[in-house]
């Protein structure tokens, strides 16, 4: 039988890919750090904050010093580009030569690629760091939307919705309320009697389809629902309080609900104009930076909602087709690092609260988490207990569907 | 060798989006067999027109298309009519330059900033005039109309039609025609409407094909300016082609279909209403009126580019206020203080971005300028006139890049990239060659084709090769508008956003996609960092092209030639 050459190309291709094939083993992690050396890690990250992608340049140059390597951020408006991406890469075929190593990600976008299996791993419980998260401890770091992260992201940071509102303006002068709505359902009186004073960030943006599911737990007749996948229950039934929610908040809305801002931060940017009198943000300690960035002025108060609000976790993951994984675990155990968390929790860089235990941390690291309680923009000692775990993440695709379907081109 | 030149152009121009355009139209139709789509079907059609406010997009993209284009030819040729010669006339021209190389998304911004209800303006006249303590809850940036898009539009459009319009009326001899009309008695903007400006127009009939186009299509301004419930076309193609679900992108493909045919249906309505005004304008201009409105004409010409090349000035100036702003709460009309830190913050994430896009602007057009010497000097040694202005001529694909609307052929090109290419700074310069090229050649043709012969004529008389004539005497004495073809060369690449982003894969940043990604975030006075730097890379161009002839020529006046 005549051997044909062609045939022997993928074999050929393997084998010569093949040494670069084999994944990098973290339990052995000298030889990561050694095969890290002089890689360039691309990392796809939400770039719509400069404070985030202030803290993103500072561990670009830590590890540059520490383990010689290159880490680039690659701005995204919308994490789900980097999905997309991921994908569309290996239905074309391109199996182990993917143009993205790191992807900050959680909820629906993690759900998506670890059904698709578009997620190298299972990498996080060995990296050297993770252990500091006490994950027996805080199974919110190993559990991302009520779904298991089974090692295949790693923890990075913590985030809860927390309410925020210029002090003066509710200084109970008669034009305002002296309290601001400490509940979703005060929260449509109050917008009726301050009409464009509040609003949420356009769907499909992260922040603004919280709003919506912290709307939905508190409007829902019951919540047992929103921990499963949407499709296993009657979506327009549960979600019908929400819709007639909505449908009465709108008119109520900054631009009467006929615009919204496209994300976050530009909440931030409404209230440091003073387009708007309340807020909400993803980082608790967001308003104080702020008030230390000059962004908003120092009466800014914090609070969270009486009945609670959604909090999650956030995450690193690398894709499968990644040609530098070993470079991306060190970024991902140096984001884990007492070092790296401590800077991303403090005010004047970031404020995105740590992963670790703090409490199970020897003593010299715990210092370095000191938060500043007496900041009065900071939110009162244990205001975050009251966390609300995030429903299934098919409820957020679902809801922003629904929502498009609703509100776009009316 | 020269005389593969123009078939080089041709193919490097048309190639690439008659490629771009069939694989787009696969996937538009189902088939796409990387991402499973093995069978024709009409399924993304359907998802398409399933899509909430689709209509709404379309309708949008298709009015910015035309009022876009009716405003900015309407204030060019009012301008030209009414201020010829005016001391106005000479500090216009003298800005088309700057204006022009001002990327698109920092003109954007800066009207942004101007006009927002916590905008500039509003700040200048509150609390005093309107008694607003607060801003106004208006919508006006991003208003559902697309009202803001095509203001922003037009700032930038006017200078490229005023600049068309200026090279086309060498051809013209306007002043005598103007002159005849004035010894029969019209004033002078009616007698240069009615004598010069039907003339005119077919030689800037393709730019305004290209403005059409453009403002129907345009991403990166609809993404600052535009309305976002729906967005315009163009964005929420580029949306569903992002979306994790893969199977939109089927619907993405279609999308940018549709769009084709929306920029299409703009281009065929504009040739109606071209007819439309032939067939009224011919009563006007025969008619004998030679009085009525002067004055109004007069004032409209001078009045509305005044606006638009003040609100552009102004704009930048906001954005570099905002770069420098400390605390800022409205109403006051200045910051508080001034600070440099945004732009020490600012600094050590700037450099990659401008050395990305300096690079990358400088090798596309490097080799636009390579290709369109080729294909002139070929011209000029084969003898062959250009056919400038007929639709027909191959002058037209030149303009293919600019009219072809980027969104419906770069989609195409990505599906290289997705089957396995990484994406590389050569894929996003030969995307930019793809719009710097045709902005080369039509800057440098005028000044070619306008070389008075006989200097090479005597070159060859006294023995020098036809190669030596060109490198010593065409192109020292061509200089200034080889460099001023640079200088708009450099300026086509710095501002484009989309055919970097999908090329890049969002991996190769500029300044442009970095300062229009910043945008979500709404933070002005970062945003103004970013902008200034995006306006200012593409002056250093243009300082260049008329400090250098002046620097290399001291004592040869003659040499300097107007840039």
């Amino acid at each position: 039988m005549p051997i044909r050459p062609l045939a022997l190309l993928p074999a050929l291709a393997l084998m010569l890919t093949g040494p670069l094939q084999a994944a990098p083993d973290p339990a052995d992690w000298e030889a990561v750090l050694d095969e890290a050396r002089g890689q360039t890690v691309y990392w796809n990250a939400w770039a719509g904050d400069d404070r985030t992608n202030r803290y993103l340049e500072w561990v670009a140059g830590r590890v540059a010093d520490e383990h010689d390597l290159t880490l680039v951020h690659v701005k995204l408006d919308d994490t789900s580009a980097a999905v997309s991406r991921v994908l569309a890469e290996r239905s074309a075929g391109n199996l182990d030569n993917g143009s993205i190593d790191l992807i900050w990600i959680n909820g629906e976008n993690f759900a998506a690629m670890k059904a698709a299996d578009l997620l190298h791993g299972p990498f996080a419980e060995r990296l050297p760091h993770f252990a500091l998260t006490y994950p027996e401890h805080n199974p919110e770091v190993v559990t991302d939307f009520t779904l298991p992260t089974e090692g295949y992201e790693s923890p990075w940071g913590k985030a809860q919705i927390t309410f925020y509102y210029d002090g003066n303006e509710f200084s109970g002068d008669g034009t305002m309320a002296e309290e601001p709505p400490r509940s979703i359902a005060a929260l449509l009186a109050w917008a009726e009697a301050n009409p464009g004073q509040f609003t949420y960030p356009r769907i499909p943006d992260f922040t603004g389809s919280t709003f919506l599911k912290q709307a939905l737990i508190a409007l829902a007749e019951d919540t047992a629902p929103l921990y499963a996948p949407a499709e296993e229950s009657d979506f327009a039934a549960v979600t019908a309080p929400l819709w007639d929610y909505l449908d009465a908040l709108h008119p109520h809305l900054w631009r009467s609900g006929r615009q919204f801002p496209a994300t976050g931060p530009e909440l931030r940017r409404l209230m440091s104009d003073g387009e708007l009198s309340l807020a909400f943000t993803f980082y608790p300690s967001e308003p104080a930076a702020a008030v230390a960035d000059f962004e908003l002025p120092d009466s800014v108060r914090s609070y969270v909602l009486d009945e609670g609000t959604l909090g999650n976790v956030h995450f690193v993951a690398i894709p499968f087709n990644s040609p530098h994984k070993a470079g991306a675990m060190v970024v991902a155990n140096f984001l884990l690092s007492p070092e790296a968390q401590a800077h991303k929790q403090d005010l004047a860089v970031w404020g995105d609260r740590t992963v670790l235990d703090v409490a199970r941390l020897p003593e010299a690291d715990r210092t370095r988490f000191a938060i500043d309680e007496e900041n009065p923009a900071m939110l009162p000692a244990g205001a975050l207990e009251q966390t609300l775990p995030e429903p299934h993440p098919s409820w957020m695709t679902a809801l922003q569907d629904a929502w498009r379907e609703r509100y776009v081109g009316r | 060798m020269l005389r593969f030149a123009p078939w080089l152009i041709t193919t490097l121009l048309v190639g690439p989006i008659l490629a771009g355009l069939a694989m787009a139209v696969l996937p538009a139709f189902g088939y796409l067999p990387a991402l499973g789509g093995t069978d024709f079907s009409l399924s993304p059609w359907q998802a398409l027109f399933a899509q909430p406010g689709l209509w709404r997009s379309v309708a949008i993209s298709f009015a910015s298309g035309l009022v876009t284009t009716a405003i900015s030819l309407a204030v060019v040729l009012l301008f030209l009519a009414g201020a010829f010669g005016s001391r106005l006339d000479r500090w216009i021209r003298r800005l088309i330059s700057p204006l022009l190389s001002l990327p698109h998304a920092a003109a954007a911004f800066g009207l942004a900033f101007l006009i927002a209800p916590s905008g500039l303006l509003a700040r200048l006249v509150s609390p005093e005039l309107t008694s607003w303590e607060r801003p106004p809850d208006l919508l006006i940036v991003n208003d559902p109309w697309g009202l803001a898009l095509m203001a922003g539009l037009v700032i930038k459009e006017i200078p490229f039609l005023l600049l068309m319009s200026l090279a086309a009326l060498h051809q013209l001899d306007a002043e005598r025609r103007v002159a005849m009309a004035r010894s029969l008695g019209y004033r002078p903007a009616i007698a240069w409407l009615k004598v010069v400006a039907p003339s005119l127009y077919p030689l800037i009939r393709l730019p305004a094909f290209a403005v059409i186009a453009y403002a129907s299509s345009v991403v990166d301004v609809a993404m600052i300016l535009g309305p976002t419930l729906p967005p315009t076309l163009a964005v929420s193609v580029l949306t569903w082609f992002n979306d994790p679900d893969l199977s939109r992108r089927f619907m993405a493909s279609a999308g940018a279909l549709l769009q084709l045919g929306v920029t299409a249906a703009a281009l065929a309505s504009w040739w109606g209403l071209e007819c439309l005004v032939r067939r009224l304008g011919r009563g006007w201009v025969t008619g004998g009126q030679r009085h009525a409105g002067e004055r109004a004409l007069r004032l409209a010409g001078k009045g509305l580019i005044l606006l638009a090349a003040v609100t552009a000035l102004v704009g930048i100036a906001g954005l570099a206020i905002h770069s420098l702003a400390g605390f800022w709460r409205f109403p006051d009309a200045l910051p508080q203080a001034f600070t440099w830190q945004h732009w020490q913050r600012a600094l050590p994430s700037l450099g990659g971005p401008v050395t990305a896009t300096l690079t990358i602007a400088t090798a596309s057009t490097l080799l636009a300028l390579g290709l369109a010497l080729a294909a002139l000097e070929n011209e000029q040694r084969s003898g062959r006139h250009p056919a400038q202005g007929r639709l027909a001529s191959a002058l037209t694909l030149l303009y293919l890049p600019l009219i072809v609307p980027q969104i419906a052929f770069l989609f195409g090109l990505v599906v290289v990239e997705a089957l396995g290419t990484r994406p590389t700074r050569w894929l996003v310069i030969f995307g930019h060659l793809l719009f710097v090229l045709p902005y080369v050649f039509l800057s440098l043709s005028e000044a070619y084709r306008r070389f008075d012969p006989r200097w090479m004529r005597v070159a060859l008389t006294l023995g020098a090769t036809p190669n030596g004539a060109f490198w010593h005497v065409r192109l020292p004495m061509l200089l200034a508008p080889l460099l001023t073809a640079m200088a708009v060369g450099l300026a086509v690449s710095i501002g484009q956003y989309l055919p970097t982003l999908l090329l890049g894969a969002g991996r190769v940043p500029t300044v442009t996609t970095e300062a229009v990604a910043l945008a979500a975030g709404g933070n002005r006075r970062l945003i103004g960092v970013w902008a200034l730097m995006q306006a200012s890379l593409p002056l250093i161009g243009f300082v260049i092209a008329v400090g250098l002839p002046r620097l290399l020529w001291t004592h040869r006046r003659g040499m300097r030639g107007s840039p």
